[in-house]
């Protein structure tokens, strides 16, 4: 470990977030250097077939997929940005190093401000053999189907009724798989209606206050138990019911991706509304770490079009702080703040809001 | 050891006509799984290759003896680590494939090469 790498920003993550804030920091004048565990940008828009939601200048009616290409072909073209691809950040030190990873060698990086843009990572349920092959995550299944075209087997039952479990089972249609039911433990589907409505017209049975209690099979999955659950959420003896599938597809959720964050010692606080531990932060995305900064996922679980604008506060405010800013900056940063609290508004923004204000210092600055 | 479970019929895995994505086939190679050989396809994950060939148990756990699969497949869980061309606990559910690569299950915990 002898290399030493001095920038102005480092950007962990290119998901939409770390892409943002890339870009942000780039034309505000900042060297940049944005890092991501993958060979390709995107995060996991990579996976996401299906055309946005949300507003135009966050790519409304954009396949998820598109995107990271509009992203990539600006950061390439700037001059101000360096990439490094199949490089794990893994460390972040009292001295402000970032130590990161090529698979070969540990390089050092010393940045005078860091964008954490991590993502976040799948969730897991408590069910009998749950560690049977063939209980893949949601996020697992889609990477195999949408960018490698390989089908998780030939029926899934899909745990979840969030937008992630009625789009997975959506595109596990169109892939020519069968999906046996989709099975939530609220007594309401979680995601929106349009996509319930979709997986309804194919004939997929959503069953609301079902839970799973058991995965069956050797070596491999060959079927599961689910069954009935009361309000708090315990199945109901003598409600159970056997569904025939070689695959169990969990999508119960997401959760922030922090380690790094933990690292450089902010502030961290358990909101469960934003998917477990997430950094305090000021209304420009600063956490109590002042010389460290989030965005997008990592910071909440939300999804891509708030990920592309918290990833731009943070990009602009980084730059600033260290006393560069791109021409208009301000009023950019009032666009942006006022695009967020549009998506945020309605009623699937409630629990947002409510997260993001329990997360976000007092006064929405640092004293 | 029933690795090649039935259920999973070959022709059937790989996606051929999507709706919206298109998978316009890449460069076939050949690998080995225990000594088996296999086909993929260049640069897709060795976890995707071995999807697509119908094996699903990757691994079986040091600690319990029981069977391991894939399960977030972006490299976080290691759940899928397998010794492949000699080096042991490689997570293949990132790992691009490779012409020739040689992929075995792992028994324990797994020894680095000594060379
Ligand atoms: C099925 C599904 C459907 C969705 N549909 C929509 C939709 O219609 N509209 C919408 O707005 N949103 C949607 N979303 C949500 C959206 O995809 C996410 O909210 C968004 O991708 C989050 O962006 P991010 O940049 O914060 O994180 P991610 O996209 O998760 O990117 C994080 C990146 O960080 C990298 N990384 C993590 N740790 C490290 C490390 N230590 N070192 C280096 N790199 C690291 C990862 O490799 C990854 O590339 C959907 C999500 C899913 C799963
Ligand atoms: S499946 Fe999780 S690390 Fe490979």
């Amino acid at each position: 470990m002898n290399l030493l790498k001095e920038v102005d920003i480092a950007v962990i993550g290119a998901g939409p977030a770390g892409l943002a804030a890339a870009l942000a920091c780039a034309e505000a004048g900042a060297s940049t250097l944005l890092i991501d565990a993958n060979d390709v940008p995107g995060g996991q828009l990579v996976k996401q077939t299906h055309k946005f939601f949300g507003s135009e200048r966050q790519h409304a009616g954009t396949r998820g997929i598109q995107i990271p290409e509009l992203f990539a072909k600006k950061l390439v073209e700037h001059p101000n940005v360096e990439t490094m691809w199949d490089t794990t950040a893994s460390g972040y030190y009292d001295s402000g190093e970032l130590v990161v990873e090529d698979g070969k060698r540990f390089i050092k990086i010393l940045p005078k401000r860091l964008i954490v843009s991590t993502g976040a990572s799948e969730r897991f349920v408590l069910f009998e053999n749950n560690d049977l092959p063939g209980v893949y995550g949601a996020g697992a299944v889609q990477t195999l189907m949408n960018v490698y075209g390989v089908v998780p087997g030939d029926r899934v039952l899909m745990v979840g009724s969030g937008n992630i479990g009625l789009i997975v089972s959506y595109q596990l249609i169109q892939a020519g798989v069968d999906v046996a039911a989709v099975i939530e433990a609220a007594p309401c589907i979680g995601g929106y209606l349009v996509h319930a409505a979709k997986l309804r017209r194919a004939g997929v049975p959503i069953l609301t206050s079902h839970t799973i209690v058991a995965a069956h099979g050797e070596e491999c999955v060959t079927g599961a138990t689910i069954a009935k659950v009361d309000e708090k959420w315990q199945a109901i003896p003598g409600t159970e019911c056997e569904i025939e599938c070689d695959v169990i597809c969990l999508a119960v959720g997401l959760m922030p991706l922090v380690d790094i964050l933990w690292q450089a010692g902010c502030e961290m606080k358990y909101v469960p509304e934003l998917g477990g531990h997430v950094p305090v932060r000021d209304d420009n995305m600063r956490t109590s770490n002042p010389n460290v900064y989030v965005a997008g996922d990592s910071g909440g679980v939300e999804e891509a079009s708030s990920a592309m604008i918290t990833g731009e506060i943070a990009g602009i405010s980084a730059a600033e702080s260290l006393g560069l800013k791109a021409p208009e900056a301000d009023a950019r940063l009032a666009q942006l703040k006022a695009d967020l609290a549009a998506i945020r508004s309605g009623p699937a923004g409630e629990k947002i809001c409510a997260g993001v204000c329990r997360a976000t210092v007092c006064g929405g600055v640092w004293e | 050891m029933g690795r090649f479970t039935g259920g999973l019929r070959p022709s059937k895995v790989r996606l051929k006509d999507h709706p919206i994505l298109d998978f316009s086939a890449g460069q076939e190679v050949a690998f080995t799984f225990d000594g088996k050989k296999l086909k993929g396809i260049d640069g897709e994950p060795i976890a995707a290759a071995l999807h697509a060939n119908g094996v699903r148990v990757l691994r079986h756990s040091p600690v319990s003896g029981r069977a391991r699969g894939f399960f977030c497949a972006i490299g976080n869980c290691s759940s899928c680590l397998m010794t492949v061309d000699g080096v042991p606990n490689v997570r293949v559910c990132t790992e691009p494939l490779r012409e020739g690569m040689v992929v075995e299950t792992q028994k324990g915990h797994g020894q680095l090469p000594i060379d």
